[in-house]
């Protein structure tokens, strides 16, 4: 699943190490499949998201990023989901003052037993970004080289 | 400490429309803590910046750097070669900063990023509330240490007035009363005897009604400048 054939979409998934990440290593034991276009970065916490590198990431070519932390109420670091939640809407309003889409940017709840939630949510976000379409900011770079 | 909120960044689009290079100035001091333009701000501002213009069509270098102090020759000094490098220089500094950078350096084009506010402190994380007016003929001592003149809508000397209803000032629901306030404080403390006496009219030179404010300390000038 692609936007275009000649650029896959990147997408990059930031997961907490205690339930998102773990959900995801899950995925791959039980042998589930999720589109590649999803790629994993581990956090100790989604507390630790960092809303710089999330703008650089974009800068770099980022389709979309996805941001995947326990459940509220029990993350293992006590409230970082929840400061990450206020994070991604402060992400989002700022993505929206830039002339990004604000969709681009999402973030999942879950915990580490659920494997099939979480190949379930990288779909849902790869579709995502799919029908948004590549970053602007490939095709910007695509038309200054013209 | 000094309180400053960042510009919209379209209001930042339209200052810097006219430069290709532009170097935006942080600082480690009071900005830094009032979270409008540290090190981390200006980072996401300078990367804010080249993805917006180049979304526009017409996409600007901007780099960042944060000086410890934006209101102190000796810290911005160091900055020399590379505000002579940009276009335009964005400063993320307060007021004083911005102005330093504009007079430290004539030749660079110098645009504020943020709009300074007040003098205050956070109240809790995230909250910052104003707390001094720089009147310059502090009555903190008479007031059970509650500024009337940054607190209180109307700057009385003698407040209460009638429109302090429930504690609260009849400007904004959100805003106390900082008479009421200052009548709970001294009677806390047993010190109402302070307020009984009622102050005659403010020196206002002291303040901003003054005009531009200096002061000098000759026991602290270098002796080269003094003899100037």
């Amino acid at each position: 699943m692609a936007g275009s054939r000649s650029t896959p979409l990147q997408v990059l998934a930031y997961c907490c190490h205690y339930c998102a990440y773990a959900a995801a290593d899950l995925a791959g034991v039980l042998r589930l499949r999720y589109p590649a276009e999803a790629k994993l970065m581990e956090l100790p916490c989604t507390g630790r998201l960092d809303l710089l590198e999330v703008l650089h990431a974009f800068e770099a070519g980022a389709d979309g990023i996805m941001v995947a932390g326990c459940l509220e109420g029990d993350c293992h670091f006590q409230q970082g989901n929840l400061n990450a939640r206020r994070r991604v809407e402060r992400i989002k309003a700022l993505l929206q003052a830039i002339g990004l889409e604000p969709d681009r940017v999402r973030m999942f709840n879950l915990s580490s037993a659920m494997g099939k939630q979480f190949a379930e949510a990288a779909a849902e976000m790869t579709e995502q970004i799919a029908g948004l379409g590549p970053s602007p900011l490939r095709r910007a770079e695509t038309q200054s080289i013209r | 400490m000094i309180i400053a909120e960042q510009k919209p960044l379209e209001e930042i689009k339209g200052l810097i429309a006219g430069a290709e290079k532009v170097l935006v100035v942080g600082c480690g001091t009071c900005v830094t803590v009032c979270f409008a333009g540290g090190e981390k701000e200006a980072g996401i501002l300078a990367s804010s910046l080249r993805m917006a213009t180049k979304l526009d069509g017409n996409g600007k270098a901007v780099t960042h750097v944060t000086v410890q102090r934006q209101c102190e020759w000796e810290y911005i000094d160091p900055l020399s070669e590379q505000v002579g490098q940009a276009d335009m220089v964005l400063s993320l500094g307060c007021g004083v900063g911005a102005q330093a950078l504009a007079e430290r350096f004539p030749q660079a084009v110098v645009v504020p990023g943020l709009n300074t506010s007040f003098m205050g402190l956070p109240t809790e994380q995230g909250v910052w509330e104003e707390r001094c007016a720089a009147c310059g003929d502090c009555i903190l001592g008479l007031t059970g240490g509650i500024c009337p003149i940054a607190r209180c809508a109307k700057q009385l000397l003698n407040g209460p007035c009638g429109g302090s209803q429930d504690g609260v000032c009849e400007v904004d629901p959100e805003t106390p009363c900082a008479w009421q306030l200052i009548y709970d404080k001294l009677k806390a403390q047993d010190r109402l005897h302070l307020i009984l006496e009622i102050q005659p009219p403010k020196n206002w030179s002291a303040s901003r009604d003054g005009g531009p404010r200096k002061i000098t300390r000759e026991d602290l000038r270098l002796a080269a400048e003094q003899s100037e």
